[in-house]
């Protein structure tokens, strides 16, 4: 209810509250897994990589994230992989 | 009789292990349980201030290890209580390096039969103090602040505690202020179970009287009718105990909007639940 009215009234910027808990989230992704920030680009460069050798994919729409459940690491990768037909189009339309 | 061994720990300092272990033994103590409160923290003790003990201080934790002073020698009772409970102060002139974690476990084993609680005050840190207060410990309780960095170091606590199989921890989130966790301003407790995924054994609001009594070297759960903090290491003792109390702390700190809307007659139910929500069992 505070929130609503100072967001309603105030049009403040991002609560610090959530700032911390944005922060928390990577420091405890990275210390869990003990991979640096670095690290973590390196492996989702050199992924995409392997997997662009084999199929093409969707760059703009690539998500792959180290994430936390339960103090379990798990690295979420979304590709999406364009259809075999579609691929080596110049200009894919659905026309 | 044999005691169960409570470890209070949090990798960073300055959280309020001490306070906590002062509070929890005074609280236990209340409720009628013999304890034993015991400063792991060898080189900078602390324990004895926090509990008003300092000046009846003879023989210390490394006097009985090394054979100088026998176990109840080094054991300070407070007379204050009527109840049995025991202050064993950490040398002052030593360093952690004076005791092994297999001394840790002698000494608590030969403690154990005279109480039903023995609480060691863990030093700050992952090193060698660290492992001695953990060697003993049959129930391991974690102290955070709603802060990212010593979120951050109890997170690396917890995965320790697991690794010496003596997980899962149990977490205290300490020093909470209601009015900036609902302005936004701070980690809420639910932030803090999730990322640790511990069970939360209580909330303790930030509470001036805390301060207060460490000045007067009386634990504000000596007097819990003065002090919310007081109050809430209270619960704490009795969950400890089995005892079924409701996470209701910090439910008292109504925030001036809730107090006007509930005397308008609109329920103010915002917040309740959240309070008032059980941390998931631990796995």
């Amino acid at each position: 209810m505070a929130n609503w009215l100072e967001r309603l009234f105030g049009g403040r910027k991002q609560a610090s509250g959530s700032v911390a808990k944005e922060r928390l989230q990577l420091l405890l992704v990275h210390d869990r897994s003990d991979l640096t920030p670095q690290q973590v680009a390196a492996m989702k460069d050199e992924i995409l990589e392997v997997i662009a050798r084999y199929v093409e994919f969707d760059a703009e729409n690539v998500s792959i994230d180290l994430t936390s459940h339960d103090r379990e690491s798990v690295l979420m990768a979304e590709i999406p992989i364009v259809p075999a037909a579609r691929q080596n189009q110049t200009a894919p339309s659905d026309a | 009789m044999t005691a169960k061994v409570i470890t209070v720990t949090s990798g960073k300092g300055g959280v309020g292990k001490t306070t906590t272990t002062a509070n929890l033994g005074v609280a236990l103590a209340s409720l009628g349980k013999k304890v034993a409160c015991v400063d792991a923290d060898i080189g900078l003790r602390n324990l004895d201030v926090v509990m008003g003990l300092e000046n009846r201080i003879v023989y210390d934790l490394v006097d009985v290890v090394e054979g100088r002073a026998k176990l109840r020698q080094a054991m300070i009772k407070d007379k204050r209580l009527k109840e049995d409970l025991y202050l064993i102060p950490a040398a002052q002139t030593r360093d952690k390096t004076a005791v092994s974690p297999s001394d840790m476990v002698r000494l608590v084993d030969e403690l154990k039969p005279l109480v039903d609680y023995v609480i060691v005050d863990s030093p700050a840190g992952i090193e060698r103090g660290f492992r001695n207060a953990l060697a003993p410990a049959d129930i391991v309780i974690v102290v955070t602040n709603p802060e990212v960095s010593s979120v951050r170091d109890a997170d690396r606590i917890v995965g320790l505690i697991e690794t010496e199989n003596k997980g899962p921890g149990q977490l205290i989130v300490n020093r909470v202020k209601r009015d900036m966790v609902k302005r936004g301003d701070m980690l809420t407790p639910e932030d803090i179970i999730d990322f640790l995924a511990i069970k939360l054994i209580g909330l303790v609001p930030e509470d001036e009287r805390i301060l207060i009594s460490s000045n007067q070297g009386t634990p504000a759960a000596m007097n819990p009718g003065e002090s919310k903090a007081g109050q809430a290491f209270i619960n704490i003792a009795k969950r400890l105990t089995g005892e079924e109390v409701p996470f209701m702390e910090m439910e008292e700190e109504e925030g001036f909007m809730q107090k006007v809307l509930k005397s308008l007659g609109f329920g103010g139910g915002n917040g309740k639940s959240k309070s008032e929500k059980p941390a998931r069992a631990a796995k």
